[in-house]
């Protein structure tokens, strides 16, 4: 996919090295590791400088996937990728997330980081995104997020299984005497001319003692035997039968169990708590004083719960806006020089043609609440803090900064620190956030020896999550001779990636493209177009959310757009056609069109139909959706989806993520947001944060396209468009423009 | 006090108000079964009591009053349930947090209903949260379930 790759393709060198009982195929790299991480190697695994992607020996194959599973799919789709070229029936392998390394750094994550759009395929831009990627591989960050794995790990993956292919195709010709040439592999055997099957088991301890051939070819689309056919998920059965085990699952001999509450507001001063009645409590062991806040440590989950229910605390204040009225105010007043958080867009010259009379000029306010990401899987990590080692048994997006942060709080060397990445019952970005697993060393820390697992209840999650950040828009246009001259986006809003990395690393300079992502990003030929983003300070902690910026500024953009072209006398689905300059971003448009039979915004009386486009993550989309208007109010009936992430590489779970995003788009779009009253979410729980539920699921239709550039992922870009497309529905329904979420603020749905 | 899960005794020693979620969990290790939300509006923590689908999250240990099914008896990886069977099958499952409480409650519908209606299903499941979006394809799967269940062949 990439424009030369070869030379890519040097930079995945598969190496090889003897395990016991044979061979372990994967990346060994001269290079040091960073940011304080370090390779970690238990003797029963892979020891010093080979980082595996695949072990083969007596006791079987395992496919080892870095990127972590959070109901994306990764796991299998990782396994996928090596099992097309190695051979193997990945449903009888062993799949591993494999021990945290920098090696298996994330480099595709520079792209949407780079201050191109990603419709930009300019040598600028390749370049800019180059020494990004080049960035990422130096600092050595293993984090799964931003839509990035499959990107990342398509060739990466594909020629580790190729190599090992090879390689163990030589040690059979060596042994057997025969030309490498006159074998083949099937289903984890190399078949000798003679048509004998040789496990690859059995090839292992030699194939160790062969060089791995450095420029093997992949195999063209046309030749996948799994790739691009609906693959049963590794993953399927486990999740369907509940023996998949999670973070929250995690259990070892001897542990105890614990709980924490803290001061209602992240980093909020505790004055003072009184736990006298707690500590007689049954099954209480003992109670942990953290900084802004309490742990019980008890025999059991429930009796620490129960517990720190009878804890009187003291609190002082918050450390930010005490009110969602006071947080509103900061962004209404945000658009001052000193927040200036970057101008994107600036294109042709916006403030004269507004100072020009003639036309005519619409202005709006937009508007997004914070949300939690409240995954179904609360907040939870095990700890057990020993004299020479630290275990760490949690489920998280980036094991090298949990590794890190728990070595800071315990003090101990990193190398001592061990992560047992689990699968993650959710995440949307919360589980790139490690508070929790920090408390827990704590916890473990005044509870030695012991592996204490610490599990936050609904109600502590849903205040402590790292909300997506509340944010204004306010957006102006021209239009002139039904055309749009020109479009203006102001948006103010924290910057979700400063307010994260402040916390868990280092905060990056401006600016945050994601800040303004879905507005200075999309395909349109406006001769003035302008996207300026401010980003206000000291708000609530925030952290990225499916599909960042683009869940936000994808609504201000796209709705607005829809108002001028209404305004305009515009059909608002052949409109963006004629505005869009990116070739595979029309094609979707024109695609939805097709699928949905797109004949304009009415649909009869009392229905109404809106469409809306969004480029995020690389990934052009747009969706198409229905409405009728009940005497309840609106249901939202059919939802048409096209997109181009290029190559789909797993139908089933292509489906998955594009239908599971629009759910969550929609979900959000009406019913849900976090609103503050003394520093805390007055939100608690799943009764007042409804999300989406069965019975409010419109129908999903999708097409895929596959012209995309390059290969991405879709584990989020399906979100962005889904607020937009109800709102303009709901708009060709009522007549009634709706710019604020949740839309239920407004109007009614069943 | 005495417990039936899954077909076994089981003898636990607890308060009487510990909510059964975390008896089966902890004290059983019966870990298939989730907490989400601990105010039974989630779902995740659904298992059969006495046939029917509960909150193991709202029923206290002391009042449960019938035999115990969790998701671990429901059937397994190797002898699927056909409810199960029909969710590998349409492939339901994303982080798979929600679906041990999503298959106890579609369990608990076919037991009552052989062929519900969409209105039906999105009726009795809209007390379980998902929040991947897995629900259409938790429709299909009930549909599936529903036919294999009357045609036999479980």
């Amino acid at each position: 996919m990439s424009e030369n790759p070869s030379m890519e393709r040097r930079r995945f060198l598969t190496g090889s090295i003897a395990i016991a009982g044979g061979v372990a195929f994967g990346v060994i790299s001269p290079w040091k590791p960073a940011l304080g991480q370090a390779t970690q190697g238990s003797p029963a695994q892979i020891p010093l400088a080979l980082t595996p992607f695949i072990r083969i020996s007596s006791a079987g194959i395992t496919l080892i996937g870095p990127r972590t599973d959070m109901g994306q799919g990764i796991a299998s789709t990782q396994a996928y990728l090596v099992a097309e070229e190695l051979d193997v029936d990945p449903l009888k392998c062993e799949i591993s997330p494999g021990i945290p390394d920098p090696i298996y750094y994330n480099a595709a994550v520079a792209d949407s980081l780079a201050p191109f759009p990603e419709y930009d395929h300019s040598a600028a831009a390749e370049a800019a995104r180059k020494q990004g990627q080049e960035g990422f591989r130096t600092a050595g960050l293993q984090v799964t997020g931003g839509s990035t794995s499959i990107p990342d790990m398509y060739d990466r993956l594909r020629i580790a299984g190729a190599t090992a292919r090879e390689t163990i195709k030589l040690a059979a010709a060596k042994r057997h005497g025969v030309s490498v040439d006159a074998l083949r592999t099937d289903d984890g055997h190399v078949v000798l001319p003679s048509g004998t099957r040789i496990s690859y088991e059995s090839l292992a301890d030699a194939a160790a003692t062969i060089q791995p051939p450095a420029n093997v070819e992949l195999r063209k689309s046309d030749q996948w035997r799994y790739l691009g056919k609906r693959l049963m998920r590794t993953d399927i059965v486990a999740k369907s039968t509940g023996t998949q085990s999670y973070g929250i699952d995690a259990t070892a001999d001897g542990m105890l169990y614990a709980t924490v509450r803290t001061h209602p507001a992240w980093g909020g001063e505790m004055l003072g708590f009184d736990a006298t009645r707690a500590e007689k409590m049954p099954g209480v062991k003992q109670i942990v004083p953290l900084e802004n806040g309490v742990a019980v440590v008890a025999d059991r989950t429930w009796r620490a719960f129960k517990a720190m229910q009878t804890i009187d605390f003291q609190w002082g204040n918050g450390t930010f806006p005490k009110s969602s009225e006071a947080l509103w105010e900061a962004l209404e007043n945000g658009e001052r020089p000193e927040l200036l958080e970057g101008k994107l867009r600036d294109d042709g010259a916006v403030d004269e043609v507004f100072a020009s009379v003639g036309g005519e000029t619409l202005e709006a306010e937009y508007r997004v609440p914070y949300l939690a990401h409240a995954p179904l899987e609360p907040m939870n990590a095990m700890v057990r803090v020993s004299d020479d080692q630290v275990d760490v048994w949690t489920g998280t997006q980036i094991p090298g900064f949990v590794q890190a942060h728990v070595a800071a709080v315990t003090g101990k060397p990193v190398e001592q620190v061990v992560v047992h990445n689990h699968t993650m019952g959710g995440s949307f970005g919360r589980r790139l956030e490690d508070e929790h697993v920090k408390q827990a060393a704590l916890i473990a820390l005044a509870v030695k020896n012991t592996p204490v697992k610490m599990t936050w209840t609904r109600e502590e999650d849903m205040s402590h999550d790292f909300p997506r950040p509340a944010q204004l828009g306010r957006l102006r246009g021209r239009i002139e001779d039904r055309k749009i001259r020109a479009l203006d986006v102001t948006t103010i809003g924290s910057s979700a990636v400063r307010s994260w990395l402040g916390r868990v690393a280092e905060a990056p300079p401006k600016p945050d493209v994601l800040q303004m992502a879905g507005a200075w990003d999309q395909p349109f030929n406006i001769p003035n177009y302008r996207v300026t983003g401010y980003a206000p300070e000291g708000l609530v902690p925030t952290t990225t959310h499916r599909c960042p910026g683009a869940n936000a500024n994808g609504f201000f953009h796209d709705a607005f757009l829809d108002e001028l072209l209404h305004e305009a006398e515009q059909d608002p689905l052949e409109a963006r056609v004629a505005l869009c300059h990116h070739d595979a971003s029309r094609k979707v448009l024109e695609a939805v069109g097709e699928l949905s039979s797109w004949r304009g915004t009415h649909l009869g009386k009392g229905r109404g139909r809106g469409v809306a486009f969004v480029l995020s993550h690389g990934v052009p989309v747009a969706e198409v959706i229905d409405v009728t208007l009940t005497d309840r109010g609106v249901r939202i009936d059919d939802v048409y989806v096209a997109v181009d992430s290029g190559a789909v590489l797993d139908p089933a779970n292509f489906e998955a993520q594009v239908t599971g995003g629009v759910v969550w788009g929609l979900g959000h779009a009406i019913n849900a947001e976090l609103t503050y009253e003394d520093y805390a979410p007055t939100q608690t729980n799943f009764h007042a944060y409804e999300c989406l539920r069965m019975y409010q699921t419109p129908r999903i239709q999708f097409v895929a396209l596959e012209n995309n550039f390059k290969i991405r992922g879709i584990g989020e870009p399906t979100v962005a468009p889904a607020a937009p497309a109800l709102a303009n529905a709901i708009f060709a329904a009522t007549g009634k423009r709706i710019r604020e979420l949740p839309l239920n603020k407004h109007i009614d749905f069943v | 006090m005495k417990l039936k899960v899954n077909g076994s005794e089981y003898d636990v020693n607890t308060e009487l108000d510990t909510p059964l979620l975390w008896v089966l969990r902890e004290d059983l290790g019966l870990v298939g079964t989730k907490y989400g939300c601990g105010i039974a509006q989630c779902g995740a923590c659904t298992v059969h009591v006495g046939g029917l689908a509960v909150r193991s999250c709202q029923l206290a240990v002391g009042e449960v009053g019938g035999e115990i099914t969790t998701i671990e008896g429901l059937g397994t990886p190797e002898a699927p349930h056909p409810v199960q069977a029909a969710w590998i099958e349409e492939q339901v499952a994303q982080c798979g947090y929600c679906q041990s409480g999503q298959i106890m409650q579609a369990a608990s519908l076919l037991l009552t209903d052989k062929n519900p209606s969409d209105e039906k299903i999105d009726r009795v499941m809209s007390g379980n949260l998902c929040r991947c979006g897995t629900y259409p394809r938790i429709r299909s799967a009930i549909h599936k379930a529903a036919k294999s269940i009357a045609g036999g062949d479980a």
